[in-house]
């Protein structure tokens, strides 16, 4: 590869070993909580026929945060999920460090707009 | 049953969902939300949440093989992003306000069409020059068939940008990836050959299902103790089922499955129709 151009294929190939490893992160964490739920939790009914909503700790980042350092095992779950949701943002904002060394401004705005959309949406939606 | 007999089964389940999604390439996300609503009489908006997080799961796990072998089109992808991401929103706030049973119906309504529309054989149309938005906007590619590169051009921009919308709202609204229409609009509309489209599509689902799980999650449908076994037991059977995929012959395993989710897609409306849902 070397003396060839910079190109969209070695950036993507970056990116998409950082996506497997968000993945394979996430997926520790989730097996981690998945465990200590079970084990606190395991023998209880569950309760899944009417939607109640997940309580506050288990729905924003602060109230995640907290429950992982009660050592909440479904707060932990709830944190690897975060992870896998921040997995592709991720994905987006890094593509666009690669067109700007492509110099490749339009996309550099393309992708930059797909990444305000999102941050939109997860601030909207988070109720910040 | 205790919580531990009912995650042992959901795990099972999202594995089976998880390997024929993969073998079959028509997605996980299908078979979890009936799994879980009609199998298990979980409410309706907690089997979504679930389901957009194992969508991310398996687009984000998938993505670098394809990347490798140089089949997706990243502008085309990152340019469609734009319609499927403000789509997904409008989809998430829709699911927030829309009854339950409505969603139901549409979701086996999405179903039905997408199963009869990917089974539609295409013949590629091999045409280097793409329409003049395209080349200006720089969606034209190359990939690999035969050991050679080959040019194709994108043409319908507009048309396939709409349908993309279209799309990225139904994944927002039902918790799926809607790959199959994402196939449709690149595939059909646009013009692409078949396996840039499919790869294509796939890179973009994580994203999608990425833009609406934030709304999803602040509005409390992500429930930990669902999401751990489908998010394990989805990524477990797509990974084992794209290592089965070189020798198997999906040919048959697509007739099972497509004959699966259209019953279940009929279950679905009717449950939904008769307020069950």
């Amino acid at each position: 590869m070397s003396g060839k151009k910079w190109g969209d294929k070695d950036m993507q190939l970056i990116i998409g070993n950082l996506l497997r490893g968000g993945v394979l992160l996430s997926t520790g964490i989730v097996i981690i909580g998945g465990i200590v739920y079970l084990a606190r939790h395991g023998q209880e009914l569950p309760e899944y026929g009417t939607f109640h909503g997940q309580p506050r700790e288990f729905r924003t980042i602060p109230g995640i945060a907290r429950g992982v350092w009660d050592g909440k095992g479904r707060a932990v779950i709830q944190m690897g999920i975060l992870v896998l949701i921040a997995t592709p943002v991720f994905r987006v904002a890094f593509s666009i460090i690669g067109y700007l060394l492509e110099k490749d401004y339009l996309y550099t705005a393309i992708t930059l707009l797909v990444l305000a959309i999102i941050l939109f949406s997860m601030l909207g939606g988070l109720g910040a | 049953m205790t919580i531990l007999v009912f995650t042992g089964i959901i795990l099972l389940g999202a594995f089976a969902a998880g390997l024929l999604g993969s073998l079959t390439g028509l997605g996980g996300g299908v078979v979890i939300i009936p799994l879980l609503t009609l199998g298990f009489g979980v409410d309706i908006r907690y089997a979504i949440g679930s389901s957009l997080v194992a969508v991310i799961a398996t687009s984000s796990g998938s993505a670098v093989a394809y990347v490798k072998e140089g089949f997706s089109n990243i502008r085309l992808g990152m340019f469609l992003e734009v319609a499927t991401t403000s789509g997904a929103i409008l989809g998430a706030f829709l699911a927030i306000y829309a009854p339950t049973h409505l969603i139901a119906i549409t979701f086996g309504v999405i179903l039905v069409l997408t199963t009869a529309l990917s089974q539609v054989k295409r013949q590629d149309l091999p045409d280097p020059t793409g329409s003049a938005l395209a080349t200006r906007l720089k969606l034209n590619g190359t990939y690999p068939e035969n050991g050679s590169l080959k040019a194709y051009g994108v043409h319908r921009v507009y048309g396939g940008f709409g349908m993309m919308a279209v799309a990225g709202m139904l994944s927002g609204l039902l918790g799926v990836g809607s790959g199959a229409l994402k196939v449709i609009a690149i595939d059909n509309i646009m013009r692409v050959p078949f396996k840039v489209s499919t790869t294509t599509s796939n890179f973009m689902i994580g994203v999608t299902a990425a833009a609406s799980a934030g709304v999803y999650l602040y509005r409390g449908y992500i429930d930990p103790g669902i999401s751990m076994p489908v998010v394990l037991g989805v990524l477990g059977g797509a990974f084992i089922g794209s290592r089965l995929l070189a020798g198997a012959r999906p040919a048959w395993l697509r007739i099972i499955f497509t004959v699966v989710v259209v019953f279940l897609a009929v279950e679905m409306i009717y449950n939904g129709a008769t307020h069950r849902i």
